[in-house]
């Protein structure tokens, strides 16, 4: 493995240690570029639950390094307290049974219908901007 | 590029008694229920990783991707 891709797998390491919710993703909250990464940030939105955000897109090697370190082949991947939780297919999952709100110890809304479209909301955070 | 009939195969030669159902629009997405005894016992994500597990490195890649529900019996 060469320094760099050492330097991003630790930066991916830390961002998951930082950050309590942390969802890596192909483009942004506000503008995601991949319909399971939206779906995956639509759950998120729906139980109002902050998290981090990471966008994979800018350096294939963020990608690359991040499955390597969670032996989890797709993107998006949510992290909780350090845990992978899952993709979009088991983040839809746990939000439809509660069992995301209580993952993330939120309230799980009245109406937990599944959102298509995400609303605006976290901040995304580039990986690739504190390597340079 | 795999068919839905040969990803339904390639999963269900990887886990053994496995039923899998899959669907796709055009060879690159797909969508899989997959039901197998197999699965009694892991979390969801062990599941997921057990059927990914019958695709070397092409999820992300070829496959891009794989919609999943895991179930048991």
């Amino acid at each position: 493995m060469s320094e760099q891709s050492d330097q991003i797998r630790e930066a991916i390491a830390q961002a998951i240690g930082d950050n309590p919710v942390i969802l890596f993703m192909k483009g942004t909250p506000d503008q995601p570029m991949c319909g399971f990464s939206a779906r995956t940030v639509a759950a998120l939105q729906a139980l109002n639950a902050p998290f981090a955000a990471v966008d994979v897109l800018p350096d294939p090697r963020i990608r690359q390094e991040l499955s390597a370190l969670s032996q989890w082949p797709t993107i998006p991947q949510l992290f909780v307290n350090g845990e992978l939780v899952g993709g979009c297919d088991i983040v839809t999952e746990m939000y439809e049974s509660g069992e995301l709100a209580e993952a993330l110890g939120v309230d799980q809304p009245a109406t937990a219908e599944p959102v298509q479209e995400p609303a605006v909301g976290a901040r995304p955070m580039g990986i690739e901007n504190r390597l340079s | 590029m795999p068919t839905a009939s040969e990803v339904k195969a390639r999963i269900e030669a990887s886990i053994p008694g496995a039923t899998a159902e899959v669907q796709s629009p055009d060879n690159v997405h797909f969508s899989a229920r997959v039901i197998a005894d197999a699965f009694a016992g892991l979390s969801r994500i062990q599941q997921h990783r057990l059927v990914y597990a019958a695709f070397d490195g092409e999820l992300g890649g070829e496959i891009h991707a794989l919609q999943l529900k895991t179930e048991t019996p």
